[in-house]
């Protein structure tokens, strides 16, 4: 294991390179340039050594690793880093889709080019910094901060309707925050401590475990989203920039779902074993009311959102079950939904950015000027209705499979999400690529160039390696896995237990 | 190593030809596709004399793919009489529509996509049939949907192929949905999805029930269920079929072997290889009886009044489908997977010698513009006729062999609805020898009814498409009496081993023998009816089938828009899910929702009377809140000394 604090380098390393655009002076040409190209060689030096945390990654242990513990502001709680199985790879995650999208925003970005790439590194260090976070107050400020640089991506380089988008966010985000404020306040009142491994083995009374269960859910069922609270999505999506859209759903969607994996089923058993059944139904009722939605869009980039929406419903479904395919399978959802959903929205991005229009109707038979895009949007459509041999299939599979031991009647309704989803995935793709090229607009439509082939293309790689050989990803949870359900199990027997000696 | 090769050579051409197919040229990825495919065939062949006669079976590990706690699934090859046999059929098709192709394509300037989704299908099949376990089974089960998808949708601009091939995906996942359970299902039950241990566990479960959506069931009834769920949908079986004749869209080689030949019979594979499970399972047993009966039957009667070609073809091959499934479901196992064999011969045969006229015919699919056509391509009427025989079951050709033990197997099995299924069975076979010649007399017969543009063009296949043709002809007309004794004889058990199981009871592989005269003649009785009765409207006079249309025209009408399925299916699946979508919605989402969430905020905000400038200025409140909360956190934690009480 190395010494060096690599958690912390990878995670302030994307600000340091901030730093350096923020001295970058001009509007210029040039400094666009020198920017842009900050920008991106930051964030393949974050990536490459963030790799490293995977190479000395012990796969054998359930304890968190690569931990940096210094005391903060008098002792009072710590800055204290470190990473699980649970939470290792969505770092990889994060590392890997930040290049990606500086090199998708290099020509569609024009105006405030320095303030654009500031703003992505700064979500870098941030989102990192969520997933790396052992103290619940450095959690707390990485988490709802995240949140601060999105709305400006959003709010400054979005489309014509990215005020009410970006403010429908906030009204949402809002109140989840206040509540998980008091609630973290509260965990401090009753354990005497902020940091996370020490609150994991703390056993909170039943009571207070549900008041605490629902405030953190609050906040993460929001960031999920889950339904109910989806609605501000589509519109997110819709309004974001590519390379914002790619982070939001790559990334910033995953953020709930660790938060249930961290805090809500370790920390909160009992109540997470009440609430289940409810956690549930709204994944099955999101996946089907969200892809019957999908089937309705007439904006391409809404329809993915809605789709999106569908996807996470697998998951939180998956994390609930409390059984191994359950959460492993929610996990690598997660994962994979990171890789497909933000391919998604770049092949989006390709043909917004010749056209400039998400307009489902304003496309058809592109598949005559753009082979190559055919090809890579297939890959990608395929992986979102869940193909066997693409990733998409591997999470949806093992949610399902734990799902149904523990209720069929959800299972059930969650698997005729894959009708659904063949439904509008297809159709989308019939609308958009199929079909004779009749458009005289689009009759100039050229392929796909080099540029978005060399971000496209890996990720065509990855969706179907880990589709096919899913193993490196399963190996790195399966062991934190374990040990987080051996503790579930164990702390809801317990309670059982208490509950039926005190019945006379 | 040989089985690896024969599994992944078509991949290795498929990926090829896909990907570097500009780079190479078209007739590059011709040879370099159809070159592994004759290779593969040949080693199949290997492999069945091998496994067949020799009974060398194998399991092959490759990888490991999805482990998950107690769930361990890994990529591997099993090796025996029913793969052997698959293996067989799949290769030998797909290598003659690979060289066809290379004929029929010839005008295209897509052919290396054409050629990259035949090796890919054809990889997707080969992964179904070596599967040790239900997921790998479901990854070349969806394999072979994705490539039938792409190939049905290979004419990308025509709109009708658009739609038929959203269509065939999407009803097959309503099968696949059916399938899914049933994995998930076994996998609670026997908390594992790799057959043997499956097979190993099933006795144990016999008579037990669990509880599923409420209501407490028999197990293994349930799961062979859901599972055959699956096998309808891939099948075309009645109430899941509507997607294979709009299939027919797709090029015609793709519908010899994707939608005759190989794909449609997967269903019929899953359930032979689940024989462990369905033989002990009846109440399963008389629900695949009963829905092969009655889609033999129904797709029949439908196939009656087509005027298309291809779509005859393709309900006669709905049709002999519900065969296979009767015999599944009357436990002779041996008898469908024979039927399976020889169908994959002639029906492959009648379909490429439908896209030889098609070919001669400059495009034209409609019989009614057809006529006549012997003289001028005899070639391809010769071999139409072979296969016509074999599918009709004339005495000495192969279908006569599987068709005839299935319907004899039905009259012997005891099973409540088998005797139902033998008189359907029976019925079916005079429409299909009706269908049959019709097709043949009104294509081939009488005055041709072409323009003389066309006319003037009509010639003879070259050899690259013919050649396939006289190879399937062989297969055609030997294939019964050379295999039966194997597939469904007196070397039954040894052919078989261990790859189908017949429980100690079933005895039909010798009853089926002893069964009465006229029950054995029945079908050659039928089959000359439907001879006589199509000789009769369709040469003798050709008005008939005008008049008996206007009198039944009720039936007639009925017929032609086959049962009214796809109308009644857009009336009460497709519209409503629609509509859903709309009201869920505008309603449900722009309403409801976020009529609840802008009333909040509209509410909160004229409480602080600042709604203009919360609304431009909100990024810094909002990073002003979280410094409020942070600081009174920071303050709390200091005050209270990290004491915590």
């Amino acid at each position: 294991m190395t010494d060096w604090p690599i958690l912390s380098a990878v995670t302030f390393l994307p600000l340091i390179g901030a730093a350096f655009i923020f001295l970058i002076r001009g509007e210029t040409e040039g400094a666009q340039q020198n920017a842009r190209y900050v920008a991106l060689w930051t964030t393949v030096i974050t990536f490459l050594i963030s790799l490293l945390i995977w190479v000395d990654f012990n796969n054998a242990t359930a304890d968190f690793q690569f931990v940096e513990r210094h005391d903060w502001l008098g002792g009072a709680f710590n800055y204290y880093m470190g990473v699980d199985g649970i939470s290792m790879l969505f770092v990889i995650l994060t590392t890997f889709l930040m290049p990606i999208c500086i090199i998708a925003s290099w020509d569609s970005i024009q105006n405030r080019v320095r303030e654009y790439m500031i703003a992505f590194l700064i979500l870098e260090t941030l989102v990192i910094g969520v997933f790396c976070a052992l103290d619940l107050v450095l959690f707390y400020v990485f988490f709802e901060g995240g949140l601060i640089p999105m709305f400006l991506i959003i709010g400054v380089w979005g489309g014509k309707r990215r005020v009410y988008a970006s403010f429908k966010f906030f009204l949402y985000t809002l109140a989840g925050s206040v509540l998980m404020l008091i609630a973290i306040m509260a965990m401090y009142w009753q354990a005497g401590t902020t940091e996370i491994p020490k609150l994991l083995a703390h056993d909170f009374p039943a009571e207070m475990q549900t008041w605490l269960w629902i405030a953190f859910f609050a906040s993460f069922a929001v960031k999920m989203p889950m339904w109910p609270v989806h609605t501000w999505l589509p519109d997110a999506h819709v309004e974001a920039p590519t390379a914002g859209s790619v982070i939001l759903a790559g990334i910033l969607l995953k953020l709930g779902g660790y938060g249930f994996l961290r805090f809500s089923i370790p920390m909160f058993p009992i109540a997470s074993a009440d609430f289940a059944p409810i956690v549930f139904w709204m994944s099955a009722i999101a996946i089907v009311y969200t892809s019957l939605v999908a089937l309705a869009q007439e904006d391409i980039k809404k329809l993915i959102a809605y789709s999106s929406v569908a996807h996470m419903g697998f998951v939180t479904m998956g994390i609930f079950t409390g059984t191994a395919q359950g959460i492993e399978g929610g996990i690598f959802q997660m994962l994979s939904h990171g890789l497909v959903s933000a391919a998604l929205f770049l092949c989006v991005g390709v043909v917004y950015d010749r056209m400039h229009t998400r307009e489902i109707a304003a496309y058809g038979g592109l598949v005559n000027n753009m082979p190559i895009f055919a090809f890579t949007f297939m890959v990608f459509t395929m992986a979102n209705v869940g193909l066997p041999g693409t990733s998409g299939f591997v999470g949806e599979f093992l949610t399902l499979i734990g799902t149904f031991k523990v209720n069929s009647w959800v299972a059930f309704v969650a698997t005729s999400g894959v009708i659904l989803s063949a439904g509008y995935a297809l159709w989308l793709y019939r609308r958009v690529v199929f079909g004779e090229l009749e458009k005289p607009n689009l009759k100039t439509i050229k392929d796909m160039n080099r540029r978005e082939m060399s971000y496209l293309i890996p990720l065509i790689i990855l969706t179907i390696l880990f589709g096919v050989y899913p193993k490196p990803i399963l190996d790195v949870m399966s062991v934190s896995v374990d040990k987080l359900i051996t503790d579930y199990n164990q702390a809801v027997l317990v309670f059982d237990q208490a509950k039926i000696a005190l019945k006379p | 190593m040989l089985y690896q090769a024969i599994v992944f050579l078509p991949l290795i051409g498929a990926l090829v030809a896909g990907l570097f197919g500009r780079m190479i040229g078209a007739k590059m990825c011709e040879y370099i596709t159809c070159g592994l495919m004759v290779i593969t065939a040949i080693l199949s062949w290997i492999v069945f004399i091998d496994v067949g006669f020799a009974h060398t079976t194998a399991k092959v590990q490759i990888l490991p793919w999805i482990q998950s706690g107690s769930l361990d699934i890994n990529w591997a090859l099993r090796i025996d009489t029913l793969t052997a046999v698959m293996l067989v059929v799949v290769n030998t098709v797909s290598t003659l529509v690979h060289v066809y192709s290379i004929g029929y394509m010839h005008h295209d300037p897509h052919r290396p996509r054409f050629f990259a989704y035949l090796s890919l299908f054809t990889f997707a099949m080969l992964m179904l049939i070596t599967s040790d376990n239900l997921l790998q089974m479901f990854f070349g089960w969806e394999g072979v949907g994705l490539a039938s998808y792409l190939l049905i949708g290979f004419w990308f601009k025509k709109p009708s192929a658009n739609a038929a091939s959203m269509k065939a995906f999407i009803v097959n996942r309503v099968g696949d949905f059916g399938f899914a359970l049933g994995i998930f299902a076994i996998y609670m039950v026997f908390d594992t999805i790799s057959l043997d241990q499956i097979f190993a566990g099933a006795q144990a479960q016999v008579g037990k029930t669990f509880t599923f959506l409420s209501w407490e069931v028999d197990i293994l009834t349930t799961i062979c269920l859901l599972l055959f769920m699956g096998a309808m949908g891939k099948s075309a079986q009645f109430l899941l079929h509507t997607w294979l004749p709009d299939a027919m869209e797709g090029p015609t080689p793709v519908s010899a072997l994707i939608h005759a030949a190989t794909m449609v019979t997967a269903g019929v594979f899953m359930v032979a290889r689940l024989s462990p499970l369905f033989e002990i399972t009846p109440d399963a047993l008389t629900v695949v009886t009963a829905v092969g009966a009655i889609t033999a039957f129904f797709a029949a009667t439908v196939g009656l009044v087509q005027n298309d070609i291809k779509r005859v073809i393709a309900y006669s091959t709905c049709s002999q489908l519900g065969y296979m499934f009767v015999a599944l479901g009357v436990g002779a196992y041996g008898a469908a997977i024979f039927h399976l064999f020889t169908h994959a011969f002639f029906k492959a045969l009648l379909f490429l010698g439908a896209g030889s006229v098609i070919h001669a015919m400059s495009d034209e699919q409609d019989m009614r513009h057809m006529g006549g056509l012997y003289k001028m391509i005899p070639l391809t009427y010769a071999m139409m006729l072979i296969g016509t025989l074999a599918l009709t079951g004339f005495p000495g050709f192969a279908g006569f062999f599987s068709k005839d033990a299935i319907i004899e197997s039905a009259f012997a099995a005891s099973n409540p609805v088998s005797m139902q299924a033998f008189y359907m069975l029976v019925f079916a076979a005079f429409l299909t020898s009706f269908y049959s010649w019709r097709l043949i007399f009104m294509t081939f017969h009488g005055r041709s009814r072409a323009t003389p543009d066309v006319l003037s063009h009509v010639h003879e296949s070259p050899n690259i498409m013919l050649i396939p043709l006289y190879i399937l002809a062989i297969g055609a007309v030997v294939a019964g009496f050379i295999f039966g004794g194997y597939f469904f004889g007196h070397h039954y058990a040894e052919f078989w081993g261990k790859a189908l199981f017949t429980s100690d009871g079933n005895n039909l592989v010798h009853e089926f023998h002893n069964v009465p005269l006229w029950v054995k003649l029945s079908p050659f009785i039928a089959m000359l009816l439907g001879l006589g009765l199509a000789w009769l409207y369709y040469i003798y006079n050709t008005s008939l089938p005008k008049i008996t249309a206007k009198i039944f025209e009720p039936i007639y009408k009925f017929l032609l828009n086959k049962w009214y399925f796809d109308e009644l299916y857009n009336v009460i699946f497709v519209k409503p899910a629609l509509w859903l979508a709309n009201i869920l919605w505008k309603i449900g989402d722009m309403i409801l929702i976020d009529g609840f969430v802008n009333g909040i905020a509209s509410r909160s905000l004229d409480v602080t009377g600042k709604v203009k400038s919360m609304q431009s200025g909100y990024v810094y409140h909002y990073a002003f809140v979280m410094m409020i909360g942070l600081t009174a956190l920071i303050t709390y934690f200091v005050v209270t000394g990290g004491t915590g009480q």
